[in-house]
């Protein structure tokens, strides 16, 4: 069949990769793998749902080191692809295209990314200090 | 575009493929529920951030609070519904033959929607809880 023929977009592998290409396809990236995040926050309103036991499970497995690595991870990807999701609607809206415009921006995203992380554990972190 | 005759015109044949579908309200509630999920999404770190290493009991008061169930519920509704659409595009691109390519979006958009139905549910009983 000549369906099975086309090209088909992004086609990824013949470009070569600039900053700009990086960022657009870790917006993909990030979004798929928040659509697996997106099931650990189910799974931890389930469990909450279903009674101290279950919570303490998920609890658990929450505060050990793999689990703050995966939730450090996801965290950073949620706020990468909301950073960059709004350099999207600027677009959409039609401003920000000019290739030095969409340069900054882009450092712009990966700067705001990382500063909210941070910001979120070093607020969870000092927070429940006293707490945990 | 052989040398054949045909009798349907080039238009006729084109008709309701291709661009002439849904792309505007896919693309349209793509949007729309982004827009919703960027406070929303600073609302949930910020709240998840506050409760990090708290217990069943700090939980729950917090779902029972007079914000969290609507703000959680409007989350959950907003993020799988933009979940769904956006995986749907990707697997549109890189799923090349056609029976994984819909077997994989059925697969998510029901998925989705089973996820985002039991969360609801379990904020909906911890709200509502006795």
């Amino acid at each position: 069949m000549a369906q099975d023929d086309r090209p088909l977009s992004p086609h990824l592998q013949v470009y070569r990769p600039q900053f700009t290409s990086v960022l657009s396809i870790l917006h993909r990236i990030t979004g798929v793998g928040l659509g697996l995040g997106a099931l650990l926050l189910v799974w931890w309103l389930a469990a909450a749902a279903a009674g101290p036991e279950a919570f303490a499970v998920v609890r658990g497995i929450a505060g050990s080191w793999l689990g703050c690595l995966v939730l450090l991870g996801f965290s950073w990807a949620l706020f990468y692809h909301l950073c960059n999701g709004i350099r999207h609607l600027f677009w959409d809206v039609g401003m920000g295209f000019e290739l030095t415009t969409a340069r900054t921006s882009g450092y712009g995203v990966v700067a705001a990314s990382l500063a909210l992380t941070a910001l979120a554990w070093l607020a969870g972190l000092l927070g429940s200090g006293g707490a945990a | 575009m052989s040398g054949r005759s045909e009798l349907r015109t080039r238009l006729g044949r084109v008709r309701g493929l291709g661009s002439a579908k849904e792309g505007v309200a896919h693309w349209w509630a793509q949007r729309l529920t982004a827009v919703a999920l960027v406070p929303l999404t600073f609302w949930l770190t910020a709240s998840l951030a506050g409760l990090w290493g708290a217990g069943h009991a700090e939980v729950v008061a917090w779902l029972r609070g007079p914000v969290a169930p609507v703000a959680m519920i409007a989350l959950l509704i907003a993020g799988f519904h933009h979940l769904q659409l956006g995986m749907q595009v990707v697997i549109e691109d890189y799923v090349h033959s056609e029976a994984a390519k819909w077997t994989l979006i059925v697969a998510v958009k029901l998925g989705a929607a089973l996820a985002a139905l039991i969360a609801v549910v379990a904020v909906l009983r911890i709200a509502f809880g006795a």
